[in-house]
C-alpha cells in the first residue's frame, strides 16, 4: 500500500518508521523545514519537506495514487482541510485523521472524514474505565456516530450471569458481537453461559447505549 | 443583522467597525490583544478563543446569526470555522477569505463562498497595468453577491 503521512511529528514520526517495516511504501509529509531537514537524515528520502494542504505540492508528492492518506499533525483544521482537499481534489477514498480535541471527532464525521483517532478520547475511556462501575465502555464509533460497539465487563452483580447469551433481551437492534474470557476471544453462540469477568461485545445503536447498563449491570 | 466575525486582524476589525454601525456585531479572536484594532468606542461584542472551536462560537451568538466571515491569517482555520458555521449552525450567509488560490478553488467546488484575496488581487491589477476595465474582478464580487442575495 501506498501510505502518506502529513505531519512529522512524533505521531508521524514513528508511524513512518512501523509502515516502513511492515512493508509499506511511505511518504512523511513535514511543512516545517528544519523538521523535515531533521527527519530526512534519520528516515532517509521517505521524509520530504511541503505544505500537504497545497494542491501543488499534494500531485508532486503522488497523493493521486495514494491508498491512504493520514493526517497526524497537531493542529485540528490542517488535519480536516488534509483529508477534505485529499479526497476532493485527489479522489482518495480512505483518510485517516488524529483529532486533537475530542470534540471535533463528530465534527471531521459529519465533514465527510471516515477515520478519527483521538489520543484525549482514549486515554479519557482509559480512565473511565477504571473507575466506571459497571465497566461499559464504548469503544468504536461506526456510521459516523450512529452505531458504537460497546464493551461490557460482567462484574459479580451482574444480572445476566450463568444465563445463556440467546436468553438475553438487548434493546432495540443491538446485537451481542464477541465474548471475551479470559485472553480467549469467541463467537456468541446462543447457548453459550455468561460468566462472571466475561467481557461482552455489542453493537449497539447510539441512543440505546444507555439502556445496555439496565440489562448487563446491577 | 446578527454578524460573527472570526479574525480581528487587519480585514476583521475594519470589516467590524463598518458593520456595526448598523448590525449586531460579535469578533471573536484568539487573543484579546487583537481587540485593540477595534478601538476603545467599539458598541459590538468580544470573544476571546480560537473561532473553530463550537462552544467558542455559541458563546459568540452563532445559533441565530444571520451572517458569518471567517478572516484569520489562517487559511485552514478560516475553511474549518466557515464548514461549522454552515453545515452545524446553518448560519444562511458564510464568507471566508482564503490566500491559497488552490485552496480556494477547491472550497469553492464545495459550496462555500470564498474569496480569495490572492487571485482577485492579482487579477485587478493585471487589469489595470493593461488598461482594461477590471470587469473579470467585477464578475467575482458579482457571484458573492448573488450568493448573498440567493438567501
Amino acid at each position: 500500500m501506498y501510505v502518506i503521512i502529513i505531519g512529522g511529528g512524533n505521531v508521524g514520526y514513528y508511524l513512518t518508521k512501523d509502515l516502513v517495516l511492515a512493508g509499506h511504501e511511505v511518504l512523511l509529509l513535514e511543512k516545517d523545514r528544519a523538521r523535515a531537514q531533521r527527519l530526512a537524515e534519520d528516515l532517509g528520502e521517505v521524509a520530504q519537506q511541503g505544505d500537504g494542504c497545497e494542491a501543488r505540492v499534494m500531485a508532486e508528492m503522488g497523493f493521486a495514487r495514494a491508498d491512504v492518506i493520514v493526517a497526524a499533525t497537531g493542529e485540528d483544521e490542517d488535519n480536516l482541510i488534509v483529508c477534505q482537499m485529499a479526497k476532493q481534489r485527489f479522489g482518495i477514498s480512505r483518510t485517516i485523521s488524529r483529532v486533537n480535541s475530542p470534540a471535533n471527532e463528530a465534527l471531521f464525521a459529519q465533514l465527510g472524514i471516515d477515520t478519527t483517532v483521538s489520543a484525549t478520547r482514549l486515554i479519557f475511556n482509559l480512565i473511565e474505565q477504571e473507575i466506571e462501575v459497571d465497566h461499559l465502555i464504548p469503544i468504536a464509533a461506526l456510521a459516523r456516530g450512529h452505531l458504537e460497539i460497546v464493551s461490557i465487563e460482567l462484574s459479580e452483580h451482574s444480572p445476566v450471569l450463568g444465563r445463556a447469551i440467546g436468553e438475553i433481551a438487548l434493546p432495540g437492534d443491538a446485537h451481542i458481537i464477541a465474548l471475551l474470557r479470559g485472553d480467549k476471544g469467541l463467537l456468541p453462540s446462543p447457548n453459550a453461559i455468561l460468566q462472571i469477568g466475561d467481557t461482552v461485545l455489542t453493537l449497539v445503536q447510539q441512543n440505546q447505549e444507555s439502556a445496555l447498563h439496565g440489562v448487563f449491570s446491577a | 443583522m446578527r454578524v460573527v466575525i472570526v479574525g480581528c486582524g487587519r480585514v476583521g476589525s475594519t470589516l467590524a467597525r463598518l458593520l456595526v454601525e448598523r448590525h449586531e456585531v460579535t469578533v471573536v479572536d484568539r487573543t484579546s490583544e487583537a481587540f485593540r484594532r477595534l478601538g476603545s468606542k467599539f458598541q459590538g461584542q468580544k470573544i476571546v478563543g480560537p473561532g473553530t472551536d463550537m462552544d467558542v462560537l455559541k458563546r459568540a451568538g452563532i445559533e441565530g446569526a444571520d451572517a458569518f466571515i471567517s478572516v484569520t491569517d489562517g487559511d485552514n482555520r478560516n475553511i474549518m470555522a466557515a464548514q461549522i458555521a454552515k453545515k452545524i449552525f446553518n448560519v444562511p450567509q458564510v464568507f471566508t477569505r482564503i490566500y491559497d488560490p488552490s485552496r480556494a478553488a477547491v472550497y469553492a467546488e464545495m459550496g462555500i463562498q470564498t474569496l480569495c484575496t490572492t487571485s482577485t488581487a492579482a487579477g485587478l491589477f493585471c487589469d489595470l497595468v493593461e488598461g482594461r476595465r477590471p470587469d473579470s474582478f467585477m464578475a467575482q464580487l458579482g457571484s458573492y453577491l448573488d450568493a448573498a442575495q440567493k438567501v
